[in-house]
Order: C-alpha cells, then structure tokens, then sequence
C-alpha cells in the first residue's frame, strides 16, 4: 500500500511516498523497517505504542491500534506533530 | 602515529558539534552542526579505538536512538538495535526510554563493550561496538527497583536518569552508577548484583536518608591514577570516597561558606587524585542553578578537599546567569590539564593551565548538554 512519509522521518525513506506491504498496522511498520532499518522505533516504543506526538491516518480516519486490519487500497499517512521550541 | 589534534565533543539541545584546536589549544574552530535539530545528550571517543565515536540523541517527539562514526565523526551510521527496555509482560510496569543519557566505554580489556545509563533510570550494555544494545537486567529488574528509583516526580525536572557510569580500570567486572534520584551503586559482578553505596551522603533536610529515592548524586568520578579513590558532586555536597572504605567524606565542608558546595560537574586530575575541580551553583531558596551572584567561577582542591581555591580569572566579573550541567565540564589528559566548560547560554570556556586562566572559545551555540574531550 502506499504510505507517506513526515518530514523528520525522510532521512530514513528519503522520499515522501513509499509503499509497504502487510494486512495490519504493525504488519506494513515492520516492513517499513525492515526497508528503512530504524526507522519503526522512532514511531513506536518497546511497548508497541505509537510514540505520543505520531500520527497515523488510514485516508482520513486516524487509528493508534496496531492490530488494526488495512486496506491496501487505501493511503497509510504517517504525520508527525512538530510542537516544540 | 599521526599526532592528534585537541577537540571537543559538544551535545546540545539542538545537534552535535566538534571543535577542534592546534596542539598548543590557543585556536579552536567549530565545524558545522551534526544532526542539526537532533537533541543530543552524548558524545563520546572510545579510548580503545580512537576512531570511533558514540552519540546518543533523540528528538523532541521521534524516539532516542543512537549512531556510531568510525571514522572520528566524519560520517555516522544509526544502531541496528538503540537501547530499550523489554516489552513488558501483562501486569508488569511498562518502561518507556526517553533517551539515552550518559555513554561509557567499557573495559580495556573488552573491546567493543559500551554501557549506557539512561533516562528513565536504567542500565545497558553493547557488545559489538554500539550496534545492538541489550538492558543489564541485574539494575533493571531488581526487585528493589522501584524503591530505588521512587516515582517520577523524585526525579530531576529533565527526568530521572542513570548516569556516572564507571568501570573500574583494573576490574572489568567492578562497575559504579548513579541515578538521579536513586544514590550511589557498585556491582562486582558486571552488573549482575548490586549494593548502594550511600553511607556519609547528606540528603535534603526532612527526607528520610534510608530511602534510596530521595539520594541525589549529580556526577561521579573515579580517579584514573587511583581507582580506590572517587569524587562525587551530590545535590547535598561535595564528597570524596576511598576504598575499600563505605562512607563518602563531604570535602564540600571546607568551602567557602557564601559559596557552598552546590553544583553538577566533577572533574579529576588525570594523574594526580589529589585534585578535582567543581563548579558551584546557586542552590538557595529556589534554586535558581545559576552561577553564585552572576560570577562564575570554579572552584580546585590539591589536598583531596582539605581546601578550595577559587579559579575565575577571565571568567566575567558579573552578570553571567548560566548554568552548567553535570556533564558539561570536562578535562583532557595533557600536561598541564586543560578544563572545559559549556554552559546552558551555549559558551564554551577554556583554561590551558588547569584554571589558572580561562577564555571563552566559542559562543551562540544552541543550549549545551554535554562536552568530552577527544583527540581527533
């Protein structure tokens, strides 16, 4: 499926469009990472929550379960906050 | 052998940096920024091999993570695995790293060995050079874990962290943490058990002493001339500890009273462990952290804490505010020792003769975190 790709993630992908396969949520992070080596943990910590400033819209609906079942039609966007000072 | 240049490794809020100096350290230049807008918290050259050089970041909402250069900071490659705690089981508090804070080499003996502390408190080690990092789950799992550590308002307003991670030059197997909060521990077996090591440490008037989560120490270190004896800058205090002996002696006592002996940083002689240096701060009524009545200054013993000499000269005589930070003022090994400064204003403050004299070599940095001397 498609994902797109935030901006402070690009130095993994180096491109904003990339497509990952997988019929869940943690099913395309991990084939993200294992195309882009690290760049899972970034999102998600060792607890298998996404990290609290990520993102994740499947087309417009956001979803933070990572068991949830995709449809490969659709966008995976990946969109990172960027709150801060 | 090539003949290295004096350098600096310099972490701030907002990417690493590497200054550089001719061997006499009169001029310093500054490269251009590492990873800029990555929030660095570590740098540091493995003495064991020269050309490699850890550095530990996060950023403010992409988790920590970790990179290795091999060929002294001229390009960087990310860990195949940074430290992080285990997915916890059902039931069991799940622990979320932050980042990594403090980074040591290991023994001379173990090529490739690196520990982390990191905050929230906890200990890691590597085996291959940084690559992969696994918990040391002798610290981590301790069933007096949380006992030590307290709740995460115990700790410091940056976060509870583990850090003064040393390794004992003639004993690999003989280690010293500290957390912030959680005091002062020491394993004989490469971390697999643990005794606190708190006896003598003042805490906060009113807090129970007994109860390891209210022990504050700020920066510990080990003598390299004489690894029997440590120095620690404490949130209550200067001390000095010598083994085999358990009880920390607070040398801080002899220090000018209006001053105190408040501060982060600790800095050892690197051949003599009869001196160190510290850099008192502001520690009355609210804290404020800032350097004592906007003079900076540090402060020496050369009698192992019988006295204090002041070391201010070129340091501005007023209005200076800054703060610095545990891990911010460093050392090198050259004859005589010269010591180094980052403050949370983003100066860097040199002194070619061990204090004597100081000089500000670089300015307008981003917030600094942390400065190690390397030769590169």
């Amino acid at each position: 499926m498609r994902v797109t790709i935030p901006s402070p993630l690009l130095s993994y992908t180096q491109r904003r469009d990339v497509t990952a396969t997988g019929g869940t949520l943690a099913e395309v992070l991990r084939d993200l990472d294992r195309q882009y080596p690290g760049i899972r943990f970034r999102m998600v910590d060792e607890q298998d929550r996404i990290r609290p400033h990520m993102r994740v819209f499947l087309d417009r609906d956001e979803t933070r379960d990572l068991a949830a079942r995709l449809d490969a039609a659709r966008t995976l966007h990946i969109v990172q906050a960027l709150s801060g000072g | 052998m090539a003949t290295r240049s004096p350098a600096l490794l310099v972490a701030t809020r907002k990417g690493a940096f590497i200054m550089k100096a001719d061997t006499a350290r009169r001029g310093w230049k500054i490269g251009a920024p590492i990873m800029l807008g990555q929030i660095a918290h570590h740098l540091v050259q493995d003495p064991r091999d020269p050309r490699v050089i850890l550095f530990s970041s996060r950023t403010g909402h992409l988790g920590p993570t970790m990179h290795r250069s091999n060929d002294r900071g001229r390009t960087w490659k990310e860990s195949g695995r940074p430290p992080a705690f285990p997915k916890a089981a059902a039931g069991r508090k799940a622990e979320v790293l932050d980042h990594t804070f403090w980074l040591t080499p290991g023994h001379a003996s173990e090529p490739g060995v690196w520990y982390g502390g990191s905050a929230p408190q906890g200990l890691f080690r590597s085996e291959d050079g940084g690559d992969t990092w696994d918990p040391v789950s002798g610290l981590n799992d301790h069933p007096e874990y949380s006992q030590w550590m307290g709740a995460q308002e115990n700790g410091t307003p940056d976060g509870p962290k583990l850090h003064s991670v040393i390794v004992d030059p003639r004993d690999r197997n003989h280690l010293y943490v500290a957390m912030s909060s959680g005091g002062v521990h020491e394993s004989l077996d490469r971390g697999a058990t643990w005794k606190a090591l708190v006896k003598g440490l003042d805490v906060v008037a009113g807090f129970p002493a007994d109860k390891l989560y209210v022990h504050d120490p700020h920066c510990i270190r080990i003598c390299p001339s004489n690894p029997d004896r440590l120095y620690q800058q404490n949130h209550c205090g200067i001390y000095r500890l010598d083994r085999p002996g358990e009880e920390w002696v607070r040398i801080g006592r002899a220090m000018p009273a209006k001053i105190g002996d408040v501060g982060f940083p600790m800095v050892v002689h690197p051949r003599n462990d009869k001196v160190c240096w510290v850099f008192p701060m502001d520690g009355s009524t609210v804290w404020p952290r800032t350097a004592i009545a906007g003079k900076p200054a540090s402060y020496t013993t050369r009698n192992a804490g019988r006295s204090w000499q002041r070391l201010d000269k070129g340091f501005p005589a007023r209005d200076a505010w800054w703060t610095v930070k545990r891990q911010a003022m460093c050392g090198d090994a050259r004859d005589p020792v010269g010591l180094y400064v980052g403050t949370t204003s983003g100066e860097i403050w040199a002194s070619r003769d061990e204090g004597a004299n100081w000089r500000c070599i670089a300015r307008h940095l981003p917030e600094i975190y942390a400065l190690e001397c390397a030769e590169l």
